[in-house]
């Protein structure tokens, strides 16, 4: 026996000195987190291919990215996120070495290096009256020894020095702020003519001098009939638009200072024309496009300025601008759609019949129609020019195209996600087996040979990287099923291009995608967008067959009146199930607590008229909706009044044709926020699928405090109207923050405070029975977190445990909103040094798991709080039971551990929100944060009490095993002989 | 959306009722009930905008002694104020149900709070009865409503505020209010009864058709500030903390003393084998084998021999 104890220490020892992963090594990056890094829709791209190593692209989105990409492979080479109302105007490269951006509405004018994306300098062009921008970069033009950069914006000329943006000359050439629509700038000459619409009737040309900014020659012409907007411009001195009516063309000529206008009806080019034409923006050698009934119609200015038709396309065609060919040609690309395949064509300017390049490329018909295109010349290896093209398509995605093939593509769809919902994966079944047959068993030990080599610490850095390698490549993370612990799921996320993608949280490869038919532009949906996604259908008791099914829900314009739209999608197959509308308007989506016997969830949709409508629309959902009629409550929050409303189902609506699914509402209470003194900025709910493990909090002095939970809290916060501004614009005096909790059925006030000198941002997150919010101290200067939390006094008396054994306690009589609730508040307030962008909570399965707090940091990345610091009842000295209970010594600030950023290094450029999904495993939550970029990893707030850590060596486990029971058997071996030699001695 | 169930303990709930009606007995308004406000604005804070108050006062007798020291106070300015209450059955409009009155009080730096809230209450009409019978019947709502400014009534909106019309009947109808305010605005009204009303709400007709009215203002809170530490009590608490919690030598060293433990018991027993192995194996053999008998003993024997 002796010697199984001591081969028993050994194991002990052995397995002690294992090192328990509590937080992340370095080489665990990346083994359960990815990260994607984006740019959004393209709106301008410069390529950079000339006597360049590297070829690249240069392209600004409308996520306001500049970035330069590898024209080989699509990558990044390197990017800067500017601020969410730092909008790119324009961008350029100045001295071939230098990435020009203009922003700000044209305030703001940057340069960057072009190699590694330094920024260089930064000029603020400061103006009075806004207007719209412009930067032009002349090819040969030096002032003095500088190169310059024509600038206009906020109604001013600039001319600033490309190498160190040093402004040379400025020059004011409207005071109303008029909008210029191109300058030019003839070559070898001292003369920049400017040409600006003042209003929608003046024309100005305006001729500056280049060196000194001097106004040579201003000429002006009013047009009584008025423009509609933009110039095309045919060449140097004539543009053309259309009046204000859309049907008549008018070519103005302003050469040399002489402006005058010739008038052409449209019905002449176009005999069918009716209703209005629209200049399409093209840069174009000698012609322009106009949209005339719904196809495009490309019209040549001819040399005595006639106009005539060149070809009509269909409407989903796109143009490039022109390019210059070595030759001194012109040449523009052009992209039609076809059924599943786009057509380019590549023609020259001057010659419209002949092509210079057709290529047809099978494209997505997910991809819809090609938005946008450029246009770049290369040299082929028989000298002849070859022609690479950047496409932008409807879903955001970028394509890289050449030689009739598709070189690389970008989803860039993804920056722009708008909302995220996480769905299950199919359950591996017995007959399908989706996994891959484990190699073969030698591999399997020799895989699992090097784990042990790596828990050993005895791997060599080969090993360690096959290892690394191994981990990457595991399928198990991939797996197309669900798994044990409920790791694997779907993200499905919607874009603002109103594409849904599924992701596979184990890589975070798309599973499929969808553009959805009903968000894209259409006759009765002129500019389409998504708002939100809601889980429709998740089947998981009775009707496991059924696949479950997100709800889309999506407007036809900006305004809230605007027409909804409706789209069901199967979450497996990435198929549209159903659709509807558009129909009334959508303000509000409820998902009621109650489904039906397919497990589809009931929702009720609110409109601007406050009739509420019921789906599905089937008569079952209506008989559950009509049943639990009396117990349905919702409020609303009018910001612009400060006014809440609570509401309630009444009756089916009037309207002309019966609808038995549409009800009206009637008004419970109102609250009326006084208008002088309060402005709302910040209402936050709890999530209505979070699972509260416990009602009762047992404190260090065996006391028991009940939490207030109820799914009907509102967090509301409001600021005095002048502390709307940003942080600084108002004295401590003049402002301060009143924040709210306010039950929502009843439209009691629960919890009324105010913070004098504060002033919002207010982020604020909800759960449980506690509320979390930041917000900025005005009198201290520093950020401040607060914490309220709130108990129910009234069931204070169950303390008694003789009483909970006779049962007469009330833990299980119901809960009403309708009585008064007797609840006390707790309170406190610490300093945080960030500013928060986001706030999340993470959430397990059950509840049992300790919280943390998720901040979206102003840099970008995810940091983890313990709840436990905002706990009101922290104080300086904690008794020692309190200390034993988990409460940390109060300070006034709360601690910012750099091992507790959850994207450790990595950024999520442009943060705006970060979702948790609880996990199966209950001590692990699914954090997925989404902005430009996209992040996932999993997070064990309390650390994986409930399961060994993933490269726990079961290899090592077995052999230990095997090795104690060999050694147990030698060792009873050897005791039998040792006995037996005993009893012959 | 709102959650119910369908038992309760009618024990509670009575002795709930019951606490109710023995507060109340004494008053001997059928309809008016009085609600004052304590006066503990003389200790309100300068500077602060609404000093605390939630003081539902429930006795008639309180007042005179209050009302003479905020007169010694000189608050000249004070000046009474009326406003109204309206109701509604339903969905049908607002009449008139009785009228609130306080005194406005100004302060020093401007702002205007109410105190001393009093309100009197309309008897029920045989219609309003009817009607109540109806929304009783119907489990409908009782509404009521009161101007969100009370200088310039009704203000920019109505305060509504409504509840289910079988939770107020009791003994009479028994209504609480609790009205939140911001100077001399109305921000919220809590209507409701004093008890709980558990989801399936029992139909049950008043005996007397009478309200008994428990009114309570409440202002803002001020948010606690937050701790600012000084070195010296940050210092102070770094040293509190410092010496480490001092744990016994079995809780500091139970993993290595338990092996150590086995091993010196093995040893033992080992030892212990060792001693006694000379004199112990015969009789263990004895009784091992004891079956075989004498016999082998007698081999054993020869065979020492």
């Amino acid at each position: 026996m002796n010697m199984a104890i001591r081969v028993f220490l050994l194991v002990l020892i052995i397995f002690s000195s294992i090192c328990p992963a509590l937080c992340i090594y370095e080489d665990q990056v990346g083994h359960m987190d990815w990260h994607q890094q984006y740019i959004g829709k393209v709106k301008h791209a410069v390529f950079h291919t000339q006597k360049a190593a590297r070829k690249r692209v240069i392209v600004s989105t409308e996520e306001n990215v500049v970035a330069s990409l590898d024209l080989r492979r699509g990558e990044i080479f390197w990017r800067h996120v500017l601020g969410p109302n730092d909008v790119i105007d324009a961008i350029d490269i100045a001295l071939g070495k230098y990435v020009i951006t203009l922003s700000s509405g044209g305030t703001i004018l940057r340069s960057w290096n072009l190699p590694d994306g330094q920024m260089m300098w930064e000029s603020i062009l400061s103006g009075a009256t806004p207007s719209n921008s412009l930067l032009s970069i002349p090819a040969n033009l030096k002032i003095g020894k500088d190169d310059v950069v024509f600038v206009y914006g906020s109604g001013c000329l600039y001319a600033v020095a490309s190498i160190d943006g040093e402004v040379i000359w400025k020059k004011e050439l409207t005071s109303e702020g008029g909008n210029i629509q191109q300058l030019i700038y003839p070559d070898g000459t001292d003369i920049i003519y400017a040409v600006v619409l003042v209003g929608l009737a003046q024309f100005d040309a305006y001729q500056i001098n280049v060196k000194t900014g001097e106004l040579l020659k201003h000429s002006s012409m009013v047009f009584p009939a008025g423009f509609s907007g933009d110039l095309s411009f045919i060449t140097s001195d004539i543009a053309v638009t259309l009046d204000t009516t859309g049907s008549v063309l008018v070519a103005v000529h302003f050469q040399g200072g002489a402006i005058s206008f010739h008038q052409t009806h449209v019905s002449e080019l176009d005999r069918d024309f009716s209703g209005a034409a629209v200049m399409l923006p093209t840069k174009l050698p000698g012609m322009f496009a106009l949209e005339i009934n719904k196809s495009i119609v490309f019209i040549k200015v001819t040399n005595e300025g006639k106009l005539e038709v060149v070809d009509t396309f269909g409407r989903s065609t796109a143009v490039t601008e022109s390019l210059y060919l070595s030759e001194g040609q012109q040449a523009f690309g052009l992209v039609q759609q076809g059924d599943g395949e786009i057509i380019l064509t590549v023609k020259r300017g001057d010659d419209w019949k002949s092509n210079l390049l057709q290529e047809t490329i099978q494209m997505d018909y997910q991809r819809g129609i090609a938005h946008k295109v450029f246009v770049n010349t290369y040299a082929r290896t028989d000298r002849s020019n070859g022609f690479r093209v950047l496409i932008v398509m409807e879903d955001h995605s970028l394509f890289l195209l050449q030689q009739g093939e598709i070189v690389w593509s970008r989803e860039d769809g993804l920056a722009s996600v708008t909302d995220v919902i996480a769905s299950e994966l199919p359950v591996e079944k017995d007959g399908v087996s989706v996994a891959k047959v484990e190699h073969n068993l030698f591999e399997w030990l020799k895989g699992h040979l090097l784990k042990l080599k790596g828990t050993l610490m005895i791997a060599t850095p080969d090993d360690i990287a096959a290892i690394q390698k191994m981990r990457l490549q595991s399928s198990e993370k991939s797996k197309m099923t669900r798994d044990h612990n409920g790791f694997r799921k779907l993200l499905i996320v919607l874009t603002r291009a109103g594409k849904l993608f599924a992701l596979h949280t184990g890589d975070g490869r798309i599973m499929w995608s969808l553009l959805l038919d009903s968000l894209r532009k259409s006759e009765t949906c002129q500019n389409p967008r998504g708002l939100s996604l809601h889980q429709w259908q998740d089947p998981h008791h009775h009707v496991l067959d059924e696949n479950p099914s997100v709800l889309v829900v999506g407007r036809c314009d900006h305004s809230t009146d605007s027409p909804g739209v409706l789209s069901i999608v199967d979450t497996y197959t990435g198929q549209e199930r159903n659709r509807m509308g558009p129909a009334h308007s959508i303000t509000r989506v409820i998902p009621l607590p109650f489904t039906d016997s397919v497990e589809q969830r009931l929702h009720l949709l609110l409109d601007v008229n406050l009739q509420a409508r019921l789906y599905p629309r089937t008569t079952e959902a209506l008989d559950i909706f009509l049943r639990e009629l009396g117990n349905i409550y919702w409020y609303s929050a009018d910001v612009d009044k400060g006014i809440l409303k609570g509401h309630a189902v009444q009756k089916n609506c009037i309207l002309e044709i019966a609808d038995s699914y549409c009800f009206n509402t009637r008004d419970l209470w109102s609250i009326v926020l006084p208008s002088e003194s309060e402005k709302i900025i910040a209402t936050v709910t709890r999530d209505l699928n979070e699972a509260v493990h416990t009602q009762a909090k047992v404190t260090s002095d065996q006391e028991v405090m009940y939490k207030y939970i109820s799914k009907n809290l509102l967090f509301l916060a409001t600021v005095s109207p002048k502390a709307v501004g940003p942080t600084g614009s108002v004295t401590p005096e003049e402002s301060w923050l009143v924040v709210y909790v306010i039950d929502t059925v009843t439209g009691r006030i629960l919890h009324h405070m105010t913070h004098h000198g504060s002033q919002g941002p207010v982020q604020a997150v909800f759960s449980e029975n506690w509320v979390v919010y930041h917000y900025f101290n005005l009198k201290a200067h520093r950020y401040e977190m607060s914490v309220i939390e709130i108990y129910d006094q009234s069931r204070l008396d169950n303390k008694d445990i003789l009483k909970l054994l006779l049962g007469k306690h009330n833990l299980t009589s119901p809960i009403t909103a309708y009585s008064r609730p007797e609840v006390i508040t707790k309170s406190q307030s610490y300093f945080f040094t960030h500013s928060v962008k986001t706030l999340a909570v993470t959430s397990t399965a059950k509840g049992i798991t300790s919280k943390q707090l998720l901040l979206g940091t102003i840099g970008d990345q995810v940091l983890a709080l313990d709840k436990r610091f905002l706990d009101p009842r922290r104080t300086i000295n904690p008794t020692q039971a309190e200390k034993e209970e988990g409460i940390i010594p109060l300070t006034d600030s709360l601690p910012i551990i750099p091992q507790s950023y959850v994207t450790h290094a990595l950024k999520v450029e442009g943060l705006r929100g970060i979702t948790t999904v609880p996990a199966k495993l209950e001590s692990t939550t699914l954090v997925f944060a989404y902005g430009v970029d996209l992040f996932f990893t999993r997070l064990a707030p309390s650390r994986t009490y409930d399961s060994l850590t993933e490269d726990f060596s079961y290899a090592l486990l077995l052999i230990t095993i095997v090795g104690l029971v060999i050694a147990i058997f030698v060792t009873w071996v050897w005791s039998e002989k040792k006995e037996l030699q005993e009893k012959w001695r | 959306m709102r959650t119910g169930y369908s038992s309760s303990l009618k024990f509670l709930f009575l002795s709930i009722l019951l606490g109710n009606i023995s507060l109340f007995i004494s008053n001997s308004f059928a309809f008016q009930s009085d609600e004052l406000l304590a006066d503990d604005e003389e200790f309100g804070i300068e500077g602060g905008r609404s000093p605390d108050a939630a003081f539902p006062t429930r006795t008639v007798s309180s007042p005179p002694s209050i009302r003479k020291r905020s007169s010694d106070l000189g608050s000249d300015l004070d000046s009474k104020i009326q406003f109204p209450l309206e109701h509604a059955f339903g969905d049908s409009d607002f009449a008139p149900a009785g009228s609130f009155s306080a005194r406005l009080k100004t302060w020093s730096h401007g702002g205007q709070t109410l105190t001393k809230l009093r309100f009197s209450r309309n008897g029920l009409s045989e219609t309003e009865k009817e009607n109540f019978k109806k929304l009783l019947e119907g489990d409908d709502f009782y509404r009521i409503r009161v101007p969100s400014n009370v200088l310039s009534p009704p203000g920019r909106e109505y305060i509504i505020s409504s509840v289910k019309a079988r939770c107020l009947p009791r003994d009479g109808l028994d209504e609480h209010f609790m009205i939140h305010m911001e100077g001399v605005n109305i921000l919220a009204v809590n209507y409701g009864s004093p008890g709980s009303c558990p989801y399936p709400r029992q139909f049950k007709i008043p005996a007397k058709w009478s309200f008994k009215s428990h009114t309570v203002l409440k202002n803002s809170e001020q948010a606690p500030r937050t701790p600012v530490f000084t070195e010296e009590v940050v210092g102070e608490n770094a040293e509190g903390e410092l010496p480490p919690p001092e744990r016994s030598f079995w809780a500091k060293y139970w993993m290595y003393l338990i092996p150590l433990g086995l091993i010196v018991m093995n040893a033992i027993t080992q030892a212990m084998n060792m001693a006694e192995e000379p004199g112990n194996g015969q009789p263990g053999a004895q009784t091992q084998q004891a079956v075989a008998g004498a016999q082998r003993g007698q081999t054993a024997a020869v065979r020492r021999r």
